[in-house]
């Protein structure tokens, strides 16, 4: 009983960090219908910058501020100068399909060089905001540390102000009406491409906090927020890429599945439990968990 | 003081969608565009909204440009277009759509006013501020297009066959509304419609467009008076 309630916390911190990845793609997905495989770029390089403040500063929370701020310019200028000029270019047929996504794979590779230029590539260890050891009641230790619920309460403060900032702002408001339908959006006289830069924004800050959530747990190095990207993925494809519930959902149940191959099992099969987990959905409820009869499509 | 449509001429692709179109309509009137599937109509409101090119021409609201302009331009200079289909999303509630169309003038009180206006014209859209769009009828979605569109506060209103997919008495009400709505507020529309006999019946003057181009403009009452036209584009 102990045993389950530690997984299921645990998962949860897992999960949540995986929340902000799926977030962030499904942010891009929804208004720009592009997957961005550079979301892992873009947070690895903003948790550089957050590392480099955190570092000096002594301070974790001036560090993800600052990759909060550094995420959020990347992503509005990955938008403003590579999408945008991509969009004008390729308007029609398979071009317009394949060449945001293969442009998305050349700025990660772009951003990792940089990265490596930059910093190297040698691993960088980050002063954690709270003990990793776990929390101790008289003579037991167990695994869930101050670390974990610092985690789980840093994105639930994420996602409130999201929610606050989708459901009860006009910005908010903007941005959902130019992901359902641009064009009404645009007659209504929203200014899509605009609102559309906003999101990416948006989806480049939560992706500094989740690179700087697991960069307090592990080493940073130019790839290591990879894994970061491929469970965000999946957890945005259980959620059904379109909504932003479905994304934070996917990610806790993902994160919670996870954690208990991991704590039951053994740890040479979480990845074929994450893989399993994705092809079971793409088989079974193709449009995601959150699916009702009637879907949108793209 | 009006909108002028001078020679416009808009393409799909290798397909020629309209050619050579001229027309114009005085401030306050109401014109109808009249034609059958295919005649281009929709693409000519497309092309005036800033949703399509044109390949050449042009076209002037109150001695301006607006060929070339985003939608959200034109949006701001007056310009409000219905799209075909009722333009409404369905995905967010009645009161959101409409809260939508005045987003861009930034004031909140101001759109209140409006959608308190909007209200008083359509008060079953008050019934169901906090209902999701979807679950409008067709009638009610369509009243909800044109009520956004007018939180905006247009001066011309470019709308889209909003008789589509209607039940003929509801059909009925839309234009009666329409025709009311536009006197009130001393809008000038641009009503493009199959429905040609209820259109032309509160229309000022008519445009009939057949195959891209047009082939008779002129009052709307000796439009449907005409022998001939009636014959061979009004289908009555």
């Amino acid at each position: 009983m102990q045993k389950a309630l530690e997984t299921l916390l645990i998962g949860l911190s897992t999960g949540s960090i995986y929340a902000l990845m799926s977030l962030a793609l499904v942010l891009v997905w929804r208004s720009t219908r592009v997957i961005n495989f550079a979301q892992a770029g873009q947070a690895m390089f903003s948790t550089y910058i957050g590392f480099e403040i955190a570092t000096r500063s002594q301070i974790f929370w001036l560090g993800l501020l600052f990759a909060i701020v550094a995420g959020a310019l990347l992503g509005a200028g990955v938008d403003y100068f590579f999408m945008r000029v991509l969009f004008k270019h390729a308007n029609s047929g398979p071009a317009l399909v394949v060449a945001p996504v293969i442009a998305t794979l050349g700025l990660l590779g772009l951003i990792r060089s940089i990265v490596g230029l930059t910093w190297g590539g040698e691993f960088k260890s980050l002063t954690a905001p709270a003990s990793k050891n776990g929390f101790t009641f008289g003579e037991v230790t167990i695994p869930f540390s101050p670390l974990d619920s610092l985690t789980i309460i840093t994105v639930a403060v994420i996602l409130i102000i999201l929610a606050l900032l989708f459901q009860r702002t006009n910005l908010g408001l903007a941005l959902r009406a130019s992901a359902y339908s641009p064009e009404i959006a645009q007659l209504a006289g929203i200014r899509t491409a605009r609102t559309r830069t906003i999101g990416w924004a948006i989806a480049g800050g939560v992706g500094g906090v989740a690179g700087m959530l697991v960069t307090s747990y592990n080493f940073l190095t130019p790839y290591s927020l990879d894994l970061l990207l491929v469970f965000g993925f999946i957890a945005a494809v259980i959620g059904g890429l379109e909504s932003m519930v479905g994304a934070v959902i996917g990610a806790l149940v993902l994160g919670i599945g996870l954690t208990i191959i991991l704590n039951y099992v053994g740890t040479s099969l979480v990845f074929i439990g994450g893989f399993s987990v994705l092809l079971l959905v793409l088989l079974i409820k193709p449009d995601g968990i959150m699916a009702r009869g009637k879907v949108r499509r793209g | 003081m009006s909108l002028v449509v001078s020679n416009l001429s808009v393409s799909h692709g290798a397909i020629s969608a309209l050619r050579g179109i001229d027309f114009s309509v005085e401030v306050g009137q109401l014109a109808a565009v009249i034609g059958a599937n295919g005649a281009g109509k929709t693409t000519l409101l497309r092309t005036l909204s800033g949703l399509k090119d044109a390949i050449s021409g042009n076209a002037t609201w109150k001695d301006r440009e607006i060929l070339g302009k985003r939608p959200d331009e034109l949006v701001r200079r007056g310009i409000s277009h219905v799209s075909e289909g009722k333009s409404v999303i369905p995905e967010l509630s009645v009161k959101e759509n409409l809260i939508l169309g005045g987003i861009w003038r930034g004031k909140k009180s101001d759109t209140a006013e409006a959608i308190n206006e909007v209200v008083e014209l359509f008060p079953r859209l008050g019934e169901r501020m906090s209902q999701s769009a979807n679950t409008l009828s067709g009638g009610e979605r369509q009243m909800l297009a044109i009520g956004r569109a007018l939180v905006s506060r247009p001066k011309l209103l470019l709308l889209d066959e909003p008789s589509l997919g209607l039940a003929p008495i509801v059909i009925e009400q839309i234009f009666q509304t329409i025709d009311q709505l536009r006197h009130r507020l001393g809008l000038t529309v641009l009503l493009v419609e199959q429905n040609a006999m209820s259109a032309l019946e509160i229309a000022d003057i008519g445009v009939i467009i057949n195959l891209g181009e047009v082939v008779a403009t002129g009052p709307a009452n000796e439009l449907i008076n005409d022998p001939a036209l009636r014959a061979a584009y009004l289908g009555y």
